[in-house]
């Protein structure tokens, strides 16, 4: 690891945010954001492992044609389990919860979020709405798959659905509360001289973030609500018999859930927008667009869930005009990925392991977008919906996209995190690993979609074996290749060098203060002078005082 | 910000804008009796808007608030608006028969 | 935008209702007015999802929403609206009145407030009794109601208008019981003298929320009750 200043052998101990205080209560109490990143972070990684371990059992099902491991209504509480867990409380929560908490006040230069008690609070929510859905998953089961349509889930599942929808409710106010957090203090907090267009483009997305969370999420809460009240009281809002109509379910509940998927990709563009300009050691090529185009997607976002609903019934011209609203979210994603490569072009690039993922996530993202243009087309969407081609197309956004930028901006960020340096070797091993792992998992299911094998069935014929048996062979690889960083970042906690204040030489208020930072984040407020990623004229953008 | 919630409106003031929504509650039971075919909707919801309104702009200080909070309730109801009549736009074309079928 | 030195220099004479990570109150009372707002954005869509579903189905079933509605009293519903309206004038001169260092007034306003809410919830109770004493509560035991003028029985989706009738004023009415809950944790604090001239925002913030729960029921009551007299 490159190291732009010396470490000192023996460090004199100061206080930072870690040693402040000691004892369970002095975390479970705390309001310091970055004590609540790392709440976030162990809570988040459990509900993963919890996700990881029914994905492990779905390819496993899957691994024969015939359904032998599970019965049908086991593998279908299964991929449910895998679904909620990953969406609503790895996904969702992951990078904005942990990264974003971790370092929106920092890199605007705040003592900390505008409501830290509220910040706890949302943490709170979280767990508590985690282990209610993971005790209703796990004690009674749910098999309507992570989608919840009715009127499968209204008046046929014996699902435990409304226990579940109870924790989802609740940790949907813990998304409520982190965006409002992240608004409020965006707005209010940024220190003297940090003017919108000198904010971190880390920032602007997380803004775009907590747009969509704020507008979004409400939307699910009260449709899950009264998906609750019709089993609970008989009400008939989405029920035929009554005059309901289940396809208003859909609609009310892609509102949110098509957002939700810009909740999960916005935060890891915004990872990314960060790593390339550090590790091409040049300014971001087009601030502007990339800030803006994170605004445009959260607005656009709210126009497309129409295309989750192409075969569902909705009139044909909707789905005409949510087919071409949904080709225009790629203008904005594509301008990313241009400038992100332009960013990277003639740059000094040093491919460390957070380039390694970034470089990754540039990679799977477009090919996931692609794909996603693919299922936008009207006529092909018929062909291949509810196919494993849909299944490898967000897994390609949601795993290869969000996954690898958060594990990217985790290794980047662990040095500031932790005050340590994780190994290098392992690190790079690990992102390789992944990155293999995942597309021998996930390119065969585009195949094996489009040859018209359906999702979310325990059996399939036998001529999809072939390409099921090195999905499962690659999900095994990924498995491990995930286990590595958890093995090597607890392991550098206590072994690990320790790292300088800024160890990659990048510009951006978070590296100006020690690593890892001290409670109250700045010794003295700073002030900001200039734009962000100043790495043309090699000084720093920031003058301390 | 910096009128730390004294001076907005007045006594006065609240006391006319509760005078108008008494008033405008009274209108709008007697008009939702009257026969204005299409019409007694939008009247209903225009006398609700307009009372909406007021107690937002006076009662809730908008009027006197800094321009991003207008823009923050802009934006609420902007995507309410997107809520509303995208999906009425699936409903109402429902029955609309593409022309290679007819 | 305060300058570093102000930030500084605010911690010296720091009052007791500055957080630490805030330069000053005034920049401490912008956080929380803007976040109170971010909050009720949240709340227009939160019920904006059961609007959404009423006009729907009332477009789809416009008989028998009209018949229905005619079936809800219609005087009940407006002395609820009255009540309301009082209950928000008494908010905002709550606010007023704390806002200038009046104990007494803020006390007397709050109360005034918590006393017109409770009358709300409690007309709300007779209202849903009589449902329930005529089988026009959506479930098992509900009973296709007959149309007021006619004596026809409405259609079968009559029961759809109730289901999101209870929906609808059911929440708006849980909304009522959280709001007395702050209204009363606000008057505890009043009576101890917390609220002055310099530092009212709990009571400011109270109030939005007051207010905007005032709106919902402005939206609810001619939806709810008046869409279909015309037809009498």
């Amino acid at each position: 690891m490159s190291t732009s200043e010396p470490v000192p052998a023996v460090r004199p101990a100061r206080p930072d945010y870690l040693n402040a205080s000691y004892g369970v209560r002095s975390w479970l109490l705390t309001s310091d954001h970055k004590r609540i990143a790392i709440l976030y972070l162990i809570t988040v990684t459990f509900f993963f492992a919890i996700g990881g371990v029914a994905a492990a059992l779905v390819r496993l099902e899957l691994l024969t044609p015939a359904g032998d491991v599970f019965q049908a209504e086991t593998y279908n509480k299964i991929f449910t389990t895998h679904g909620i867990m990953m969406v609503f409380f790895f996904l969702i929560p992951a990078i904005p919860a942990v990264l974003g908490n971790f370092l929106v006040p920092l890199m605007i230069g705040a003592k900390d979020l505008a409501f830290p008690r509220i910040n706890l609070l949302s943490w709170y929510l979280l767990v508590i709405g985690g282990l209610i859905a993971l005790w209703a998953l796990i004690h009674g089961g749910l098999d309507t798959g992570w989608t919840f349509y009715t009127p499968y889930s209204t008046v046929y599942s014996n699902g435990w659905v409304v226990v579940t929808a109870v924790g989802i409710f609740i940790a949907g106010f813990s998304s409520i509360l982190t965006g409002l957090n992240f608004i409020v203090t965006l707005h209010t907090m940024r220190a003297p001289g940090m003017t919108w267009t000198r904010m971190p483009l880390f920032c602007w997305g997380m803004y775009a973030t907590a747009i969509i969370q704020i507008l979004g999420t409400p939307v699910i809460a009260i449709t899950l609500l009264l998906v609750g009240a019709e089993r609970l009281f008989h009400l008939g809002i989405f029920d035929p018999a009554q005059g309901g109509d289940p396809v208003l379910f859909q609609h009310l509940f892609w509102f949110y859930s098509h957002p939700a998927v810009y909740i999960m990709i916005l935060p890891a563009m915004a990872v990314i927008s960060e790593l390339v300009t550090a590790f091409s050691r040049k300014p971001i090529f087009g601030y502007k667009f990339i800030a803006g185009s994170s605004i445009a997607i959260a607005a656009l976002s709210f126009l497309v869930w129409g295309h989750h609903m192409f075969v569902s019934g909705q009139s044909v011209y909707a789905g005409l005009v949510f087919s071409i609203l949904s080709f225009m979210v790629a203008i904005p994603s594509a301008i990313k990925v241009f400038n992100w490569t332009a960013t990277l072009y003639k740059g000094s690039v040093s491919y460390q392991t957070p380039l390694l993922y970034a470089l990754g996530f540039i990679g799977l993202f477009t090919f996931g977008g692609l794909t996603g243009l693919f299922l936008a087309s009207l006529g092909l969407d018929i062909h291949v919906h509810d196919t494993y081609f849909i299944v490898a197309h967000f897994h390609y956004i949601m795993v290869g996209g969000t996954i690898m930028a958060y594990l990217g901006g985790m290794h980047y960020w662990w040095p500031k995190i932790s005050g340590k340096l994780y190994p290098e070797y392992w690190s790079r091993v690990s992102a390789w690993v992944i990155f293999i792992g995942f597309n021998l998992t996930f390119f065969p299911q585009f195949i094996v979609g489009y040859l018209g094998m359906p999702r979310r069935y325990h059996q399939y014929p036998e001529e999809f074996q072939v390409l099921n048996v090195m999905s499962t062979a690659g999900a095994s690889i990924l498995g491990i290749g995930y286990l590595i960083p958890l093995v090597y970042f607890i392991w550098s906690m206590r072994y690990g060098k320790d790292a300088a204040d800024n160890p990659w030489g990048a510009t951006g208020l978070e590296w100006q203060t020690p690593s890892p930072p001290p409670t109250e984040n700045f010794v003295e407020t700073p002030v900001v002078s200039g734009r962000p990623y100043d790495y043309a004229t090699g000084r720093e953008e920031v003058a301390l005082g | 910000m910096s009128a730390h919630g004294k001076g907005h409106g007045g006594v006065g003031a609240y006391i006319g804008v509760f005078l108008t929504l008494m008033a405008l509650t009274l209108l709008t039971v007697w008009a939702a009796y009257q026969h204005l075919g299409i019409w007694n909707t939008p009247v209903a919801l225009g006398i609700a808007t307009t009372k909406a309104a007021l107690v937002a702009l006076i009662f809730m200080h908008l009027k006197d608030s800094p321009k991003l909070t207008a823009m923050v309730v802009g934006s609420s109801l902007l995507f309410l608006a997107f809520l509303i009549f995208v999906t009425a736009s699936d409903y109402l074309t429902r029955k609309w028969v593409p022309i290679y079928f007819r | 935008m305060a300058s570093p030195t102000h930030a500084a220099l605010a911690h010296d004479d720091a009052p007791p209702e500055l957080r630490h990570h805030f330069p000053d109150l005034a920049k401490q009372r912008e956080a929380s007015s803007l976040g109170m707002w971010v909050f009720l954005v949240t709340e227009v869509l939160f019920f904006g999802g059961m609007f959404l579903a009423y006009a729907i189905y009332r477009e789809t079933h416009r008989r028998a929403f009209e018949g229905a509605s005619n079936l809800l009293d219609l005087k009940l519903g407006a002395t609820n609206t009255i009540v309301l309206i009082v209950s928000s004038l008494t908010m905002a001169l709550a606010v007023w009145a704390s806002g200038r260092s009046r104990k007494n007034a803020t006390v007397l306003f709050l109360v005034l407030t918590m006393l017109l809410g409770a009358t709300f919830l409690g007309i709300k109770y007779v209202e849903y009794k009589q449902k329930f004493e005529r089988h026009e509560v959506p479930g098992p035991h509900f009973v296709v109601p007959q149309d007021e003028e006619t004596h026809q029985p409405l259609p079968r989706q009559s029961e759809m208008f109730f289901s999101l009738y209870f929906c609808m004023t059911g929440l708006h009415a849980i909304h009522m019981i959280i709001g007395l809950g702050l209204v009363s944790w606000l008057v505890v604090r009043a009576r101890r003298g917390e609220f002055s001239e310099r530092y009212n925002t709990p009571v400011d913030m109270v109030g939005l929320y007051w207010h905007f729960v005032d709106i919902i029921w402005i939206y609810l009551f001619p939806l709810l009750y008046l869409l279909g007299r015309h037809t009498l």
